[in-house]
């Protein structure tokens, strides 16, 4: 007997107990879609932690000034400028992994249209700081660095600080007021999203940083009263920068071997991939999770197997007396136990990708699906098929004909 | 004239069950031969050994002891799958309860010797319908066993055991479940069977089956009591206003 008469002749027992068969397989079908669709929201999960991470720029580092102790109280990271702007010309021509490095000065302040006003974070600082946090204009342009060493009155917006002041209307010429000084729009910068944390990156304007040392803080100064950001060369050459950048500022700070530093370094890379492999774990226990539930699937298999196999004793008693070998038999079954796993895996897939589409419409994640999940789920659950159903199936080849032939 | 090797020859076979502590002895000692185209009935009371007997020549299981010559063959030390073969191959089965396959058709359960012996589809087809034929079924090849009567089924049972050729036919209480009219039925059948050629070996219990068999052979106690030639009484089966009568 070839294995397509032994999967016929397994087809036929399943069809006469269509929804036993149907509810045997409901186990398989709900452990795959499980693993699947969980798997595909882990999945979403990272993609917008990455995208997140992404659009606060690339291969980036953010330095902090030190902090202030006050009568043994630390006042946290940048309440005491000790950055200076020398600091930033040595970060920018000394360091070699660094590929570019801009100060941001950083000020709540009320910005003015005609008829609306907004009251959104005004930053100062260079064009290189776009390029760092790879920012384009989506109208207009950015200022330049003529704009900077002019002092211009120039600003750019973010996106949500144009909806608030000039609704659908081009800003760019327009004029707006910060602390009642007049400034020109000259650009809107590109949408942006939310940073990881749920920040708006949209509500924001630039101005060149020294318009916002003599306009908005007041006054030219040696420290910068901001952060630095910097961009590295590569993703790789983030962790050689800061620590390239570290030796640079102690040195340049006049830091004793010991002594504390008087600034932080946040590296953005290595967030991002604690934040991965956050998001990684969660992953793996969902599917693990999911797993479970395939596993009780199988065990479901094995149960309806034995069930068959004694309420068929004596149809296996005629296969046997009228020839059937032990392996034909066996085969019987693990075809039978095969097909409602399989089945099952089929369905559950279709299932899962389903349910993984909705969720993601639902969460507005992008829908990930792994090849290779949809790979293992088919194989897993072949593999509980045979696995769950040998023992069944070894039972019922190993039944002595004449008992079987005399089983009530 | 040298006598023909006979084709089932038994040489002082016995079979010992252990159940538990408990020592059965089923057969104590059987030898017997039956040659090509006889149509033997062995007879015995409940517990004489006689189904024992006929599972051994049936090749369904092995004695403990002695030796069995099947077509000259000694199957007595056989594994499991070779004996499968020699029953696949040598052996057709008939039983008390029939033994259908439910919810399938006749044709497939007539099939089902041929399926295992590799036979090809087509092939299969054609020989399933017709031993259906030559048993009376030809117009009911796709009925199930449920839309049949009982004469009906073990009909489709007989065709089933025919239909791989097999050297010899062996009948455990075939009309055990009938009445007596389908029994006569079915013993015309067999003796139609028997003139055709084939070896027949039936168990029963009923004198007035075993009238219909060439030779009578009377097991008690695992032993071989009696074995006598008879001229075979005609099953005549009973036209239909007799039987309602």
């Amino acid at each position: 007997m070839n294995f397509l008469q032994t999967s016929r002749v397994a087809l036929r027992a399943l069809q006469r107990n269509k929804m036993r068969s149907f509810l045997t397989a409901l186990g398989i079908i709900i452990g795959v879609s499980a693993v699947i669709a969980m798997v595909a929201i882990g999945e979403g999960a990272k993609a917008r932690v990455e995208q997140a991470f992404a659009s606060m720029g690339s291969n980036l580092l953010i330095i902090l000034p030190g902090t202030t102790t006050r009568g043994g109280a630390f006042g946290g990271f940048g309440s005491m400028p000790t950055l200076t702007w020398e600091d930033l010309k040595a970060i920018q021509s000394e360091v070699p992994a660094v590929r570019s490095a801009a100060a941001v000065l950083r000020s709540a302040a009320q910005i003015m249209s005609e008829d609306q006003n907004w009251s959104t974070t005004v930053n100062g600082t260079s064009p290189d700081y776009f390029d760092i946090r790879s920012w384009p204009a989506a109208r207009g342009s950015l200022f330049s660095q003529s704009d900077v060493e002019g002092g211009n009155k120039v600003v750019v917006l973010g996106q949500t600080v144009v909806d608030k002041l000039f609704g659908s209307a081009d800003p760019v010429g327009q004029m707006v007021r910060i602390k009642n000084i007049p400034f020109q729009v000259v650009g809107v910068l590109e949408k942006k999203g939310q940073s990881p944390q749920g920040q708006d990156y949209d509500d924001t304007a630039f101005v060149p940083q020294t318009t916002f040392q003599a306009k908005v803080q007041g006054g030219l100064q040696k420290y910068i009263q901001g952060t630095i950001f910097v961009s590295a060369l590569s993703p790789e050459a983030t962790a050689r920068a800061q620590t390239e950048i570290t030796g640079l500022l102690r040195d340049r700070h006049h830091l004793q071997l010991g002594s504390d530093d008087d600034f932080s370094i946040r590296n953005l890379t290595e967030m991002a991939s604690a934040q991965q492999e956050g998001t990684n774990t969660l992953t793996t226990l969902l599917a693990a999770i999911a797993a479970v539930s395939l596993l009780v699937g199988g065990i479901g298999i094995m149960n309806i197997m034995l069930v068959s196999v004694t309420e068929r004793t004596r149809e296996i008693g005629v296969r046997m007396a009228v020839g059937a070998k032990t392996y034909n038999i066996l085969a019987q079954f693990l075809v039978e136990a095969l097909t409602l796993s399989l089945a099952g895996g089929i369905i559950g897939i279709a299932l899962g990708l389903l349910g993984a589409q909705r969720l993601a419409a639902q969460f507005g994640w992008p829908m990930l699906v792994r090849p290779d999940i949809i790979l293992i789920a088919v194989g897993f659950s072949a593999l509980v098929g045979v696995g769950f159903g040998l023992y069944p199936a070894r039972k019922a080849s190993r039944l002595d004909p004449i008992e079987a032939l005399r089983y009530e | 004239m040298p006598e023909r090797a006979p084709l089932l020859a038994l040489e002082d076979v016995t079979k010992v069950y252990r159940m538990g502590d408990v020592e059965v002895r089923a057969l104590r000692g059987v030898s017997l031969q039956v040659q090509q185209g006889e149509f033997v009935a062995i007879m015995g009371s409940s517990g004489s050994g006689k189904s024992t007997l006929m599972n051994i020549v049936g090749c369904l299981d092995r004695p403990s002891a002695g030796r069995y010559l099947l077509n000259g063959q000694d199957v007595s030390r056989l594994g499991r799958n070779e004996l499968a073969e020699i029953r696949n191959r040598t052996l057709g089965f008939v039983f008390q309860t029939f033994n259908l396959l439910s919810r399938t058709s006749a044709m497939e359960n007539v099939e089902l010797p041929l399926l295992y012996g590799g036979v090809s589809t087509k092939e299969r087809h054609r020989r399933a319908q017709e031993a259906l034929t030559r048993v009376g079924l030809g117009d009911r090849l796709e009925h199930h066993p449920n839309q049949m009567s009982g004469g009906q089924q073990q009909r489709v049972a007989i065709a089933r055991a025919l239909v791989s050729n097999p050297k010899v036919i062996l009948a455990d209480e075939p009309t055990g479940n009938l009445d007596s009219r389908t029994s006569i039925e079915i013993m015309a059948l067999f003796q139609e069977l028997w003139r055709s050629g084939i070896t027949l070996v039936l168990v029963t219990h009923e004198p007035d089956i075993a009238a219909y068999a060439s030779r009578v052979l009377v097991v008690k106690d695992g032993r071989v009591q009696s074995d006598k030639k008879q001229e075979p009484e005609i099953a005549r089966p009973l036209p239909e206003e007799e039987a309602t009568a």
